[in-house]
């Protein structure tokens, strides 16, 4: 029978510069740190390729992962001996917070497009499988992997513990808007951060907010939509991912097509043949891909040196607002005929974030509302009672726009060709670039 | 460049009209839990499977102009219905593409209701687990559906016969 583990004789405290130390006292939460596959989240970074656009943003999956299971530490402290929280739920909590991002792959938003895999099947499969985390949890109760699981996966029946990770706010969001915005250098992420946990609350469906509390959330809200659309979703950011997953659709169709690359691609291997092993997968991250990158510049292929070219020298696609569907494939036409394959060179990238939203029964987008505590004990939806966040409720904003890359346009010897082109693209002959 | 856009119209265009965001929503999650291309990633909301992704993608094709999307008010909240206006068939008809069998699953599922496509949709994001233990999820997750055993007990004979009908 596993021995479950106690407290450590000493606490650990790591620095971090968002929440000044992170407190460990658990000997699991210790150890788990530890193992191999929570240390390869220091060579991920929490924002793929956003350190293309704001310089600071080298921050890594680690941090931001130690910064989950910080803020849920204190979160307990405030549940503590309140009705509706279980205590002996404390260390599953605690160990889902930390290992909520666990399965995440290098750059996954375009990694995970392009070779159809998804990061939740692998955080299951690295707290299922034969794995150090998994051993480590395993020593806390057979099934206690299991439970991990389930609440990442939000399938677990306790919904207040799922919604201490998993909510319209949550441990994740406040950390990764304060994170993000400390190391990109915007000041729009911030928020108040204590406030908002003093007046947290246990309920049995997800934690309440204390009314009296409700300003520091309208902050919050506030700051999760101007980080959308400030940082999360900034266009120049969007074109060097949208080079990434085209580079790495380059070296797929390459592969398929029997191209003999000069490098063995032995990390890709089995990406490209479709079977991705969880070693495998454990073993990618952000330094061997970038590796790959350096590599292939030296390809005899055109289109694979030119896009890693493009992504290392930053020299990014430029973008245009979208035009009708038409004129998109009239544009994909006229670059095949001047030698650009739009296969790569041609994308139309959309973004779109809904602020806040709050259940409708039968409709709508299946969000939990963030629910306020009156002084009465009256539980009341956060629009009801806030002017500023009813104004942006169920209020989503989307944007779509076109890549391409307007130094080969401008390279375009036909001239006719050329005039057709930047017609679509409603750009006269100044302001491509 | 517009492939996983086409295979969302051809859904609507199977359908002739789909009454509710969610009922859209788990149609395509049952779709592309039976093999069927769909790319758009699923993730477990507290009513079911849901995706963002499509979210976005069905709201890209009503701005494009080439789904209709009507809201209307039932019982004091808002309902969507879709179809597809004149744009999009001809956009359709230009570059789609067929894929076999899965009209025949769309209106198969389009004649059931919202709430039991949702029980479908969550039997299948459990399909890994023995039937006693997705009862037991079901039970507890969607305790306020308060779906009865035998409602589950449907919910699989109607996914035995969406596999029928695609290997027929």
């Amino acid at each position: 029978m596993a021995k479950e583990m106690g407290q450590l004789n000493e606490e650990k405290v790591f620095k971090d510069p968002v929440h000044r130390y992170i407190h460990v006292r658990d000997e699991l939460i210790w150890r788990l740190i530890g193992t191999r596959e929570f240390q390869r989240l220091r060579r991920i970074r929490q924002l793929g390729t956003t350190y293309l656009t704001f310089h600071g943003a080298e921050h890594s999956r680690f941090s931001h992962s130690l910064g989950v299971y910080e803020i849920t530490r204190r979160i307990i402290e405030v549940f503590h001996n309140r009705p509706h929280w279980n205590e002996e739920e404390r260390m599953l909590v605690l160990s889902a917070a930390l290992l909520h991002d666990i399965g995440h792959g290098p750059f996954s938003h375009s990694f995970e497009k392009v070779f159809g895999v998804d990061h939740e099947d692998y955080t299951r499969a690295i707290l299922l499988g034969d794995t150090e985390v998994n051993e480590i949890l395993r020593m806390q109760g057979s099934d206690f992997p299991k439970k991990v699981a389930e609440v990442i996966e939000k399938t677990y029946h306790d919904k207040l513990v799922v919604s201490m990770i998993s909510s319209q706010i949550d441990a994740d969001r406040m950390d990764y808007l304060l994170r993000d915005a400390y190391f990109t250098g915007v000041s729009y992420g911030n928020f108040d951060l204590e406030r908002i946990l003093r007046v947290m609350r246990p309920m049995e469906d997800g934690a309440v907010i204390k009314a009296s509390g409700m300003h520091a959330v309208e902050d919050y809200i506030m700051s999760r939509y101007q980080m959308y659309w400030q940082v999360y979703f900034h266009p120049v950011t969007r074109s060097a991912e949208v080079i990434l997953s085209k580079i790495l659709h380059r070296a797929k169709d390459l592969y398929r097509e029997g191209y003999a690359f000069k490098q063995d691609l032995t990390h890709f291997r089995s990406l490209f043949e479709g079977e991705i092993t969880l070693e495998d997968y454990i073993k990618l991250d952000e330094g061997v891909m970038q590796y790959y990158f350096q590599v292939w510049m030296e390809e005899e292929d055109g289109i694979l040196r030119d896009l890693c070219r493009r992504f290392l020298d930053r020299k990014l696609f430029k973008y245009s607002e979208m035009v009708a569907v038409s004129e998109v494939l009239k544009l994909s036409g006229y670059l095949e005929e001047a030698g650009i394959d739009p296969k790569y060179y041609l994308v139309v990238d959309s973004s779109s974030d809904l602020p806040y939203d709050f259940y409708r029964p039968g409709e709508k987008e299946e969000r939990l509302p963030i629910n306020l505590l009156k002084a009465n004990g009256e539980i009341r939806e956060l629009s009801r009672e806030s002017d500023v966040v009813e104004a942006i409720s169920g209020k989503r904003r989307t944007d779509h726009k076109l890549y391409y890359p307007a130094d080969l346009i401008e390279k375009i010897d036909n001239s006719e060709l050329k005039k057709k082109i930047k017609h679509i693209l409603k750009k006269d002959e100044t302001d491509l670039r | 460049m517009f492939d996983d856009h086409l295979k969302v119209i051809t859904v609507i265009k199977e359908a002739g009209e789909v009454v509710g965001r969610k009922k859209l929503q788990k149609m395509i999650y049952i779709a592309k839990k039976l093999n069927f291309p769909f790319q758009e990633k699923y993730e477990f909301h507290f009513y079911g499977p849901y995706s963002e992704e499509l979210t976005l993608r069905v709201e890209e094709l009503c701005n494009l102009g080439y789904l209709l999307e009507k809201k209307e008010k039932v019982s004091g909240y808002s309902q969507y219905r879709y179809s597809l206006n004149e744009e999009g068939e001809g956009f359709l008809a230009s570059y789609g593409t067929n894929i076999p069998k899965l009209g025949e699953c769309i209106r198969t599922m389009n004649e059931q209701s919202s709430r039991f496509l949702e029980l479908v949709s969550t039997i299948l994001f459990f399909y890994h687990l023995p039937v006693e233990e997705v009862t037991d999820k079901i039970h507890t997750l969607k305790a306020k559906q308060k779906y009865t055993k035998e409602e589950i007990q449907e919910g699989y004979k109607f996914i035995s016969q969406l596999e029928g009908c695609i290997l027929q």
